[in-house]
């Protein structure tokens, strides 16, 4: 591993699964300093000049390959705003690992607010998958507002895993995406919010292209007094098909608003949406616990599965 | 040794108050397979409810192997080697066959043992152990699922509320066998049954009859079944109000 202390390695782990520099592509970031660096024949990365941030370049048809990009703040007080874009050349098939892990124990606030834009090439197809984690015992507030912004080109596909089960006290994520003909986009949410955390997610997403599909798919959480905001709209404006669902378990006094909202500028955009918020269901305690389990483990067990 | 001494479960208050078991004793010893039977709406499933602990009798004590559990617990009866198969199984988003299978065993549960289960109760094991306990399963399959995590937990009493309902003719048979082979496999186990059909009636070692929330009759399969074929026990509502 890089040069990094306890706190830090544990942060990678818990957001990019890492224990060790991973094979491929990456570009790690710790206390807003480059902390190492690893590019491959197809996969470039260079640093932006006069911002923060840096630009992924991603040679058509590779595929097989990873890029890593983790984001690690354990110093109270770094505010910061950095601008990530990815060019991903046509057909390639490769899977993107994001993530940021804030550890807090001062006074002070901590803030990265990650800016990704996705240049998704024709018929390319990408996983990516981004983590955020918040440790800390500080009275610094840990806060995070990703923006993501994706345009597809015709046949490209990318499914995106996206999950902030803890520590985050403030988040404000928009994803806005775009899509020509043929595109496909798959979104898996997972958001768990606790204490007083408070968190939005916005999505803006465009079916442009003929046969484009769309499925954003979010499951949260909120306890203690914790509240959420899902906003999710999808607009159609050529024959394509699109679905949103927001799923959430409410237990405590926590308070959850989910506004999905549809479109259509097209007679042939198929548009669904769903929505259900509920506490977890007493027959669902009662099944685990003849199992042995107590109310607090049949809690825990549902939840995890819910969140998976 | 299950005993039920004087139960009673009231529900509402008041004016309202209605009655659903009446004063209930019985007994259910060790190595018995006992059928509870009645018509719709005889407390049969509170009872088994009660059993369970999930519902808590308004008066009348509750004796396993000689230990009070009526102020126990329902994880704290489960524990101790109570398990209950619901009438209507649960679904949960996320939860795994193979995780349901590895919390009723209490263990870490090796997937050839959780494969044996299924297969047990007519599954695939390769097809259903990574499936989801969600809305994509019938409720035919959720029954066999349900049945299969008491095979997990191989407890000292099992009981199984309506085990048949949703089950289809093929699958009975294998019910059946699946009950014979629980009680070959746990020394001293009881099986408790709450039942309408007649071929698990048969196959009983006491029939335990039910009816506005007493025991009617409890005896031999031999004993009760003649009786009860042709009683108003045996015909439906609407040809009883004839």
């Amino acid at each position: 591993m890089l040069d990094l202390n306890a706190v830090q390695q544990q942060l990678m782990a818990e957001i990019a699964n890492l224990t060790d520099v991973p094979a491929g592509a990456y570009n790690f970031r710790v206390n807003s300093e480059l902390a190492g660096r690893n590019t491959t024949d197809n996969i470039n990365i260079v640093s932006k000049e006069g911002m923060p941030g840096i630009d992924i370049f991603i040679k058509p048809n590779t595929k097989n390959e990873s890029v890593h990009i983790p984001v690690v703040v354990s110093e109270s007080g770094i505010k910061e705003t950095v601008y990530n874009d990815f060019f991903i050349g046509d057909n390639c098939d490769v899977v993107i690992v994001a993530g940021c892990g804030i550890d807090n124990c001062g006074t002070h606030d901590a803030q990265h607010d990650g800016i990704h834009r996705f240049y998704v090439g024709k018929n390319a197809k990408i996983k990516y998958v981004e983590k955020h984690y918040g440790s800390g015992s500080g009275e610094g507030k840990r806060i995070l507002n990703p923006v993501t912004e994706v345009y597809m080109e015709e046949g490209s596909s990318m499914e995106m895993e996206m999950e902030q089960i803890k520590g985050v006290d403030s988040t404000e994520r928009k994803t806005i995406a775009e899509l020509k003909a043929d595109a496909r986009l798959v979104v898996k949410e997972r958001l768990m919010t606790h204490g007083e955390q408070f968190a939005t997610s916005d999505y803006q997403v465009s079916l442009n292209g003929e046969n484009s599909t769309a499925d954003v798919v979010s499951r949260s959480v909120a306890r203690d007094v914790s509240r959420q905001t899902f906003n999710a709209r999808i607009t159609g404006n050529a024959p394509c098909s699109g679905h949103t669902e927001c799923d959430s378990i409410i237990m405590d006094e926590g308070k959850i608003l989910a506004i999905p909202s549809l479109e259509a500028n097209d007679v042939d955009a198929m548009l669904v949406h769903e929505a259900a918020i509920g506490k977890i269901a007493g027959d669902q305690l009662i099944k685990l616990m003849t199992l042995g389990l107590t109310e607090a483990e049949a809690e825990e067990q549902i939840i995890n599965g819910f969140l998976r | 040794m299950l005993e039920l001494q004087h139960i009673t479960f009231n529900v509402g208050e008041g004016n309202d108050q209605k009655t659903i078991i009446n004063d209930l004793s019985l007994t259910i010893e060790n190595g018995k397979f006992v059928v509870i039977t009645g018509p719709n709406g005889s407390g049969k499933s509170t009872l088994a409810r009660i059993i369970m602990g999930i519902e808590k009798p308004s008066s009348g004590r509750i004796l396993f192997d000689g230990q009070d559990v009526t102020d126990m617990s329902l994880t704290d009866r489960a524990k101790l080697g109570i398990s209950f198969a619901l009438q209507q199984p649960v679904r949960f988003k996320g939860i795994r066959v193979h995780d349901l299978l590895r919390l009723a065993s209490g263990k870490e549960l090796s997937i050839s043992d959780a494969c044996d289960y299924l297969s047990e109760v007519g599954l695939c094991a390769r097809d259903y152990i990574d499936r989801e306990i969600n809305s994509s399963l019938s409720g035919g399959e959720l029954k066999r699922i349900e049945i299969a995590t008491l095979l997990a937990r191989k407890t000292k009493l099992s009981v199984f509320d309506e085990p048949e309902a949703g089950i289809d003719l093929w699958s009975f048979q294998n019910l059946i066998r699946i009950f014979e082979n629980m009680r070959r496999e746990i020394k001293d186990s009881s099986i408790v049954i709450i039942s309408h059909q007649e071929r698990i009636l048969n196959i009983a070692d006491e029939i335990v009859l039910i009816s506005n929330g007493q025991i009617q009759k409890t005896g031999s399969a031999q004993d009760i079944l003649p009786e009860l074929i042709g009683t108003t026990a045996a015909v439906d509502a609407c040809d009883r109000l004839k």
